[in-house]
């Protein structure tokens, strides 16, 4: 891979601040305040995806901008990785910027400038956390992103939500002052944090009592974001924020920068071959299968739609986590792939969701008897989204489900194949119940409900839309297919796997 | 060349500056403000032409008097000290413009003494700072001693009882210093600090070196407000007016942690204080222990006031911990805080001044949204620094965090590291305390039909309160230029 300058990460990563800039200015007009948002959204969605024909060359753009602390630049490089998590982010960002629009106006929300000037930056942060070079980089947009978020967590200013924004502070600004402490480690062992294919750690001379503790430190940083059990009680309490924030922050931005993070520590920081030699890779996969199951099955216990979604979320996050973890090129292409396929699915019943609320005020499933005749459309979107991530084909879920399991067959650890089947039936037997409440129990409570505003039903049907169209064509849109396999191989040096080879021999 | 002089010209103009301010403010009260302001906008522009100076063509020597040392009084100024003397000056110049409107509500009528003080004070730092001689930092510290219990003395009604009590300790750790540079004086003979850098390691008898270097450290310890003898500033930083806390928050205690940094590092040596004799692991161990106990002492306080006076030991703490150190980050770190701390602290003091400006206390749970629509701007600068004060990047206090977390991890001591970090989740605690009351909509608020408009402070109080809070960010993003070109070229000779 050769790079070449460009300022493109740059600007992707700094045209939603101006935005935010804009939104609080206009905050009296309301329509010009929303022009900023969808402005910014659409111009950082095309910058992004303006650095995709370079990379399919095989160029990386990188960029240094200036010298952030002594002996370190704040670094822009954007490998495949980056560019997938960007892709998916800012991708996804455009249709939740029409939904927020929607479902704030459909509420008539207090305090909207706070809510898309948050929303601005919290974006900015995420494009910095996907494109940066280096771990100081990546914390300082990490740190960002936890203060971004955090007027959007507490946006209803209830006592419950005030208490699940200081949770969701101590258990973030935690993990944050663990995480620089590790990078101001590293950097002291090595004198280097930028991110390399085969890691910062293999050529320094450290002991493994230091890797030991070194690996749970990052671990620990990364995971809480990442929702690892038993480090996700925050996202749950979460869920009071409104619910477009629910979709692209706790569905993608927050939680996939978790997890992003996850891998980068993983990857370009310890690199594959010094966690297969250390053996530490098991405590991240158990740690991870532990929670695929049990996020599952508390899944089961929750009445309140968002919460179960919540947990749902905490699985899928570990899917990625335990693809991973399996070091191994295919589960790791899975991964990578599952972080896309969680986001739009996720993002679609989470906008679901959003529209019942708005439409009834309605949040707990046992009340939804029935809401499927009313609002088909909306339930259908639902049931797409149930289904991909149960991973029933033809849906996107699908095929990163079967990369994932194929990629367990190849390390042969079959402990974990029996995690990924199981807890596919888990998906399905907590959703299906609610399911089969919205279709087949009819009620006449919602006769006088009918589907919610454009603004929020179009970019329903685009997730699900989506989510089917990246499940049949995974390479259709973007080369998102096409970013994941090479990154995949680059890390694991092994042929790229082609796709239709693969499910060939699957179907 | 003028500008050459600088070193004495600093001083000189804002001594001046008292010497006139004085009687023409007793003939024209009015004048007082614009000579002060004058005088002090020409010790900046100074300690500005110093920096660039000393960075273009290095040290810089000036023998008062042209008198040779050690029998002439010498001025030193080095990157160290040129970086410091412009906080000092920087800080005081805009502090100085912000407290106009601020007197004149506070304590009508006293502008006069006031800034007359105020310049003294400020001519007493930057004496301390760019004095190469052991004596004279003795008399420039006791000028701004003195005016700095003048500047407490004269705040709220318990404020002198406050004064009195910082005048006790005060002069006590300034006999301190002063015994110890007698008994320096004593065995070396000399009271220049070059001199005596070159004299103390070809002593051969330790023993009285030893006892000056105590007394020195109790001395500048109980100036600096290095735990455990921190106990005057408390009740010194409440009570004081508001300008008067934000004239002596940001820079009078840093200034006598530069002294510390001095004395040790150049006076002594870093081998001598932290390999030889292990002064420097006692200062870091108190620092750590008053980073720590500082904050926790934040979050029981109910006056916002107090609780920075508080959080004032815990961040002094951090520079003590880094000059306690003695490595080269831990160095970098110390003097980096003493700008970001000296920063913060102006803009969360200045912010004190504004809400009581406009409400006439500090009382946390008087706090609550009506203050920042009422205060928007205020609050904004509030909120970056207590965010700064977290130790979130971009904004500075982050950086100095960091380079001290990396000094602790190269001495392998991992207490500190849990320290550092612990206290910056205690800081989140007391500074997100108040920015939920400031940011959330309380249901009693909606029900009153209470005039809510924007009524900010007057311009000349929000604009230094603006700026200090934007050079929170600004510093901090370019934090490692002034690693890199100025606190590089100041780390003592013989720190490894």
């Amino acid at each position: 891979m050769n790079s070449y300058y460009s300022l493109i990460p740059f600007y992707a990563v700094i045209v939603s601040l101006v935005g935010a800039i804009l939104i609080l200015i206009s905050s009296r007009k309301p329509n010009l305040r929303e022009f900023w948002t969808i402005g910014a959204a659409i111009i950082k969605f095309v910058l992004v995806l303006s650095l995709i024909p370079e990379f399919l060359k095989g160029n990386l753009a990188q960029c240094d901008i200036l010298s952030i602390a002594s002996g370190i630049s704040l670094a822009f490089r954007v490998d495949g990785l980056g560019l997938f998590f960007a892709t998916v982010a800012s991708g996804l960002w455009i249709v939740t910027s029409f939904y927020s629009i929607g479902y704030m106006r459909g509420l008539s929300e207090k305090k909207q400038t706070r809510y898309f000037a948050s929303f601005a930056v919290a974006l900015s942060a995420t494009m910095g956390v996907a494109f940066a070079a280096n771990l100081v980089t990546f914390v300082l947009f990490y740190e960002i992103l936890t203060i971004s978020t955090y007027p959007l967590v507490i946006h209803k200013e209830t006592p419950e939500a005030i208490s699940a924004g200081r949770k969701y502070l101590a258990y973030t600004l935690s993990a944050g002052v663990i995480l620089i402490i590790a990078i101001g480690w590293i950097y002291i062992l090595t004198g280097n944090v930028e991110f390399h294919v085969n890691g910062i750690l293999k050529t320094a001379n450290i002991s493994s009592t230091q890797l030991t503790t070194l690996f749970i430190l990052l671990i620990i940083g990364t995971g809480v974001k990442a929702a690892i059990i038993p480090l996700h009680s925050w996202l749950p309490s979460a869920m009071v924020a409104p619910t477009p924030v629910s979709a692209l922050l706790h569905a993608v931005a927050v939680v996939k920068a978790g997890v992003f993070g996850v891998l980068r520590v993983v990857v370009y920081v310890l690199g594959f071959d010094l966690l297969q030699t250390s053996g530490l890779w098991k405590i991240l996969a158990g740690f991870s299968a532990t929670t695929i199951i049990i996020a599952s099955l508390i899944a089961f216990t929750q009445d309140n739609l968002k919460r179960r979604l919540a947990y749902s979320t905490i699985a899928h996050l570990s899917y990625i986590v335990l693809g991973v973890a399996l070091l191994n090129q295919t589960a790791f292409l899975g991964g990578i792939l599952h972080l896309a396929a969680h986001a739009t699915l996720k993002i679609t019943l989470f906008f679901v969701a959003g529209a019942i609320y708005v439409k009834t005020h309605i949040e707990n499933i046992s009340e939804m008897d029935g809401i499927g005749y009313q609002m088909p459309i909306t339930m259908g979107a639902f049931t797409i989204g149930a289904l991909g991530l149960a991973g029933i084909p033809p849906l996107n879920g699908f095929v990163s489900k079967f990369m994932l399991i194929n990629g367990t067959i190849n390390s042969g650890s079959w402990m974990f194949i029996i995690i990924f089947l199981i807890s596919g039936l888990l998906n399905a037997g907590y959703f299906f119940p609610i399911i089969y409440r919205a279709f087949f129990i009819r009620s006449g409570k919602f006769c006088t409900i009918k589907e919610a505003s454009l603004y929020m039903l179009v970019p329903i049907m685009v997730t699900a839309g989506l989510s089917l169209l990246f499940g049949l064509f995974p390479d259709i849109f973007f080369n998102l297919y096409h970013i994941a396999q090479i990154t995949s191989s680059e890390v694991v040096n092994k042929i790229v796997v082609n796709i239709n080879q693969v499910l060939s021999i699957g179907l | 060349m003028i500008f050459e002089h600088f070193p004495i010209l600093i001083p000189i103009s804002l001594l001046l500056g008292a010497m006139v301010s004085a009687p023409v403010g007793i003939w024209k009260r009015k004048l007082t403000y614009p000579i002060a302001l004058l005088a002090s906008s020409v010790a900046l522009f100074f300690s500005a032409i110093g920096l660039v100076y000393v960075l273009n063509t290095g040290t810089h020597h000036y023998y008062l008097g042209n008198w040779i040392p050690p029998i002439g009084i010498e001025y030193v100024v080095d990157s160290l000290s040129a970086f410091v003397v412009l906080i000092v000056n920087g800080i005081g110049f805009f502090v100085m413009i912000y407290s106009h409107k601020s007197l004149e509500r506070e304590m009508p009528g006293k502008e006069v003494p006031f800034h007359t003080v105020a310049l003294l004070f400020l001519a007493g730092l930057s004496g301390m700072v760019v004095t190469g001689d052991l004596f004279n930092l003795y008399v420039f510290l006791e000028i701004s001693s003195l005016s700095a219990y003048a500047l407490v003395s004269v705040g709220q009604k318990r404020a002198p009882v406050a004064a009195f009590r910082y005048l006790m300790l005060g002069t006590i750790g300034a006999s301190f210093y002063l015994l110890g540079i007698g008994f320096l004086y004593l065995d070396t003979g000399s009271l220049n600090m070059l001199d005596n850098a070159k004299i103390i390691p070809l002593l051969s008898e330790k023993g009285l070196v030893l006892v000056s270097l105590t007394l020195i450290i109790v001395g500048i310890g109980l100036k600096m407000a290095m735990f455990p003898l921190h106990l005057w500033l408390p009740d010194a930083y409440t009570y004081a007016p508001s300008v008067g806390s934000a004239y002596l928050a940001p820079i009078a205690t840093k200034v006598s942690a530069y002294v510390m940094i001095r004395i040790l590092f150049a006076v002594f040596n870093p081998e001598f204080v932290s390999k030889y004799y292990n002064f420097t692991d006692v200062i870091a161990w108190l620092s750590a222990v008053g980073i720590l106990w500082g904050s926790i002492m934040a979050i029981a306080q109910n006056d916002y006031k107090r609780m920075l006076a508080y959080s004032s030991i815990s961040q002094i703490g951090y520079i003590g911990l880094g000059i306690g150190l003695a490595n080269p980050l831990g160095f970098i770190g110390a003097v980096l805080h003493i700008l970001n701390h000296a920063l913060m602290k102006a803009t969360l003091f200045l912010v004190n001044g504004n809400i009581f400006y406009r409400f006439g206390t500090t009382s946390i749970p008087m706090f609550d949204e009506k203050l920042r629509k009422k205060l928007p701007y205020t609050t904004a600068a509030f909120t970056i620094a207590a965010l700064s004060m977290i130790g979130i990047p971009p904004t500075a206090g982050f950086f100095s965090k960091w380079y001290l977390v990396l000094a602790s991890v190269d001495k392998n001591n991992w207490i500190f590291v849990i320290v550092i970090g612990l206290s910056s989740l205690l800081n989140l605690i007391y500074f997100f305390r108040i920015i939920e009351k400031l940011y959330i909509t309380k249901k009693s608020d909606i029900t009153t039909n209470e005039d809510v408009r924007m009524n900010e402070v007057p311009i000349s109080m929000l604009v230094p309160t603006l700026w200090f809070s934007i050079l929170v960010i600004v510093l901090g993003i370019f934090n490692a230029y002034i690693v890199d070109y100025i606190l590089k070229l100041a780390i003592p000779s013989g720190m490894i």
